[in-house]
């Protein structure tokens, strides 16, 4: 096991994990999880991404160490939906927090201060557009990390010890087994094919 | 017939020194118009991880020991400061029937708006697409959080029973009594608590990638557990970096508004009022104002040793250290007109109480050495930044701002003592003068600020790792890196 969490990698032995298989030096893991390659740089990227498209892959992933504009376009991604997530946060702040203010302002707790009439619109706002603010921050949060996929404790890829190095300076593309029409064999030459290096196949625990 | 024919001999060598002399100036213009990098010296993404890892990574150097020493004793002042306070009560501060907000609000205004310098940096200037707040915009956003941590001690405490500060939540409660959701102050509260949950949210989303990385990097097992917590397990997937772009940009506009807000609120507690100084519909755009400028002031006094001790001096560059001074320049000729405003108001409203509020208590009052002091910091003294070269001479830049730093606190002073320690009734009138304990709980809180700084620059990356790759030219898939060509008349800043 070479869990980021649990282990430091160790490149001496490459073979220590049946987990990882790099292509053509044994048997496959016995549930596959991925097919992985490298790729030299953020425009060889980009240009192997255009290629995987034009073959109608699914369930595939880019892996780099920052964002790289247009990457996403060229995946065909949809846009993302974390806006619908603020959209709803906001509105809801602005919602809840006009029926806290005016239920206990004007019927559960009617104050008389400084003679000001009880429902005070104009008032009310300050508290409405920070209500509005604070949720929908924290829903753009949960929305981004629901949609990303996190909080993760594990992933099959941090098996390998190359792809720990996705955060610093590798490049991978990674297409995933979970889908039906997934053929080993043809994704193996499709990453060959268009420039990968260090193809190595990803298992996953049963 | 030779008549009209230029002359065969000296034409040639005219146009050629014309040609040559035109070319020069093109050159020139080349030269200047050509946009600085974001990192200097070429460097390239991987070496901007090591570089800012290595700050994090290496052993701590010396100073920073003897810095957190220092600024340790100095936050134990504001500790024993509020102690005495709580256990003795209110009256250990100087304030008085006539001056009954002083220092406390002075303190609280004054670091809030310190804070608004670093959201303007991470939200603003990323909303208006300024690449270059990339290098900064973390360390600017940590200014932030620190500052209104600090800020919010005083509105907790001089409420003078803070056992009873609960009230000000909107929590059921067998009293029978509620907030008053019509009352500034009470703005005020959801203001500060807004504003720093969404400052601290913001810093995270931002800290996200980057903790991945210092995970991967991290040899050290408790801050491999540390930073993987963080990052909750990122792994920088082309589609988790569109959701996480899409978050971001979300929050910025979230923090944008938020800063309005907040300012708004905060001069709100003022100017919803009759006093003369503070009834004024100029003070949502004056604390505004106020607020970036302190807080780029601020600014510069951390960047500038963190540049230099950590010879992080090619991602800070210099045109950061210049950017930030015109923000300081810019400011400070915005308060000059907001403060030459409010003396053409009081004069041209005829209001015979603001006149003497402002034409003889302020200038000639008892506070007027304060007032001139201000003056002459906010408005005369950034002026040495309209030269290039003292924009660009760090240590330099950083001694000019402490001046700002100290005047917009005087502002803030003038603004609340100065304005209340003579009310209508001049029977009533009376000076504020501060404890010590006022100014050792208010000198506490730079030991506060910078404790909590220099914790953040020692185990967190003081510069967003992931943004700076990305705006490297290497970063861009679509073309080959090129030299920007000048176009003649546009101006690239």
């Amino acid at each position: 096991m070479n869990h980021p969490l649990s282990k430091k990698p160790n490149p001496e032995l490459p073979m220590s994990n049946p987990l990882v298989v790099p292509v053509g030096a044994g048997p496959s893991p016995k549930k596959l999880y991925a097919v992985a390659a490298e790729f030299a740089g953020p425009k060889e990227l980009y240009a192997a991404a255009e290629k995987v498209t034009a073959r109608g892959i699914q369930g595939w992933d880019c892996y780099s160490p920052y964002y790289i504009h247009g990457l996403d376009k060229v995946m065909k991604q949809p846009k993302s939906l974390v806006g619908l997530f603020t959209f709803v946060g906001g509105l809801s702040g602005l919602v809840g927090g006009f029926l806290l203010i005016t239920i206990t302002s004007v019927y559960v707790y009617p104050i008389d201060t400084q003679g000001k009439p009880y429902f005070s619109l104009q008032a009310f706002v300050p508290i409405l557009d920070l209500l509005m603010i604070i949720l929908s921050a924290i829903m753009s949060i949960v929305g981004m990390t629901v949609l990303c996929g996190l909080p993760r404790l594990h992933h099959p890829l941090w098996e390998w010890d190359l792809f720990l190095r996705a955060t610093h300076d590798k490049f991978f593309i990674v297409i995933e087994a979970n889908d039906a029409r997934f053929n080993e064999k043809t994704s193996i030459d499709l990453l060959k094919e268009i420039g990968g290096t260090n193809l190595t196949l990803i298992g996953e625990e049963e | 017939m030779s008549y009209f024919t230029p002359s065969t001999k000296l034409a040639p060598a005219r146009y050629d020194l014309l040609d040559k002399h035109e070319e020069a100036e093109r050159e020139q213009a080349r030269l200047e118009m050509i946009r600085e990098p974001y990192v200097n010296n070429g460097y390239d993404a991987v070496w901007v991880g090591d570089r800012i890892a290595s700050v994090v990574e290496n052993p701590a150097p010396l100073w920073w020991y003897i810095a957190v020493a220092v600024a340790g004793l100095f936050a134990s002042f504001t500790g024993l400061g509020l102690l005495y306070l709580i256990t003795t009560g209110v009256g250990v501060w100087g304030e008085n029937n006539s001056a009954n907000w002083a220092w406390d609000i002075t303190n609280f205004v004054f670091w809030i708006g310190i804070g608004h310098a670093g959201t303007m940096i991470a939200a603003i200037l990323y909303l208006t697409r300024q690449r270059w707040a990339t290098g900064i915009n973390r360390a600017a956003e940590a200014m932030t959080i620190f500052a209104v941590m600090c800020a919010g001690i005083y509105p907790a405490v001089h409420v003078g029973r803070v056992w009873f500060a609960w009230y000000l939540a909107p929590i059921p409660n067998g009293n029978a009594i509620w907030p008053n959701f019509r009352s500034p102050l009470l703005w005020d509260v959801f203001a500060v608590s807004t504003y720093l949950s969404v400052s601290i949210m913001f810093w995270y989303v931002g800290l996200i990638p980057d903790a991945a990385t210092m995970r991967d990097r991290a040899k050290n097992k408790i801050l491999k557990y540390f930073y993987a917590l963080i990052c909750m397990g990122w792994r920088g997937s082309a589609r988790q970096w569109a959701n996480y772009e899409f978050c971001y940009l979300m929050l910025a506009g979230i923090a944008t508004l938020l800063v309005i807000t907040t300012c708004t609120v905060v001069s709100s507690d003022f100017s919803t009022s009759v006093i003369p100084g503070w009834h004024g519909t100029i003070f949502i755009p004056y604390f505004g104002v106020g607020a970036i400028y302190g807080g780029f002031c601020m600014l510069v006094i951390l960047l500038v040793p963190i540049r230099q001790l950590y010879k992080l001096d090619d991602i800070i560059t210099l045109r950061h250290v210049d950017l930030c001074c015109r923000f300081v320049l810019l400011m400070a000729l915005l308060i000059t007109y907001i403060y030459g405003m409010e003396f053409f108001i009081a004069y041209y409203g005829g209001n015979p109480i603001e006149r003497y509020h402002f034409f003889q208590n302020r200038m000639h009052g008892p506070y007027e050495e304060t007032w001139v002091l201000m003056m002459l910091f906010n408005c005369v003294v950034p002026q040495l930044f309209w030269s290039k070269k003292v924009r660009r001479s760090p240590w330099l830049a950083m001694l000019i701002v402490v001046f700002p730093s100290f005047g917009m606190w005087y502002e803030r002073f003038i603004i609340i003592v100065c304005s209340i320690h003579r009310d209508f009734l001049p029977s009533s009138w009376g000076m504020f003068y501060p404890t010590y304990v006022d100014i050792f709980t208010f000198l506490g809180t730079f030991g506060v600020f910078f404790l909590l700084y220099l914790l953040f620059i020692r185990y967190l990356p003081v510069i967003a790792i992931s943004e700076v790759r990305a705006a490297l030219p290497e970063a861009d898939p679509h073309e080959p890196p090129v030299v920007e060509e000048a176009q003649p008349g546009v101006a690239h800043e």
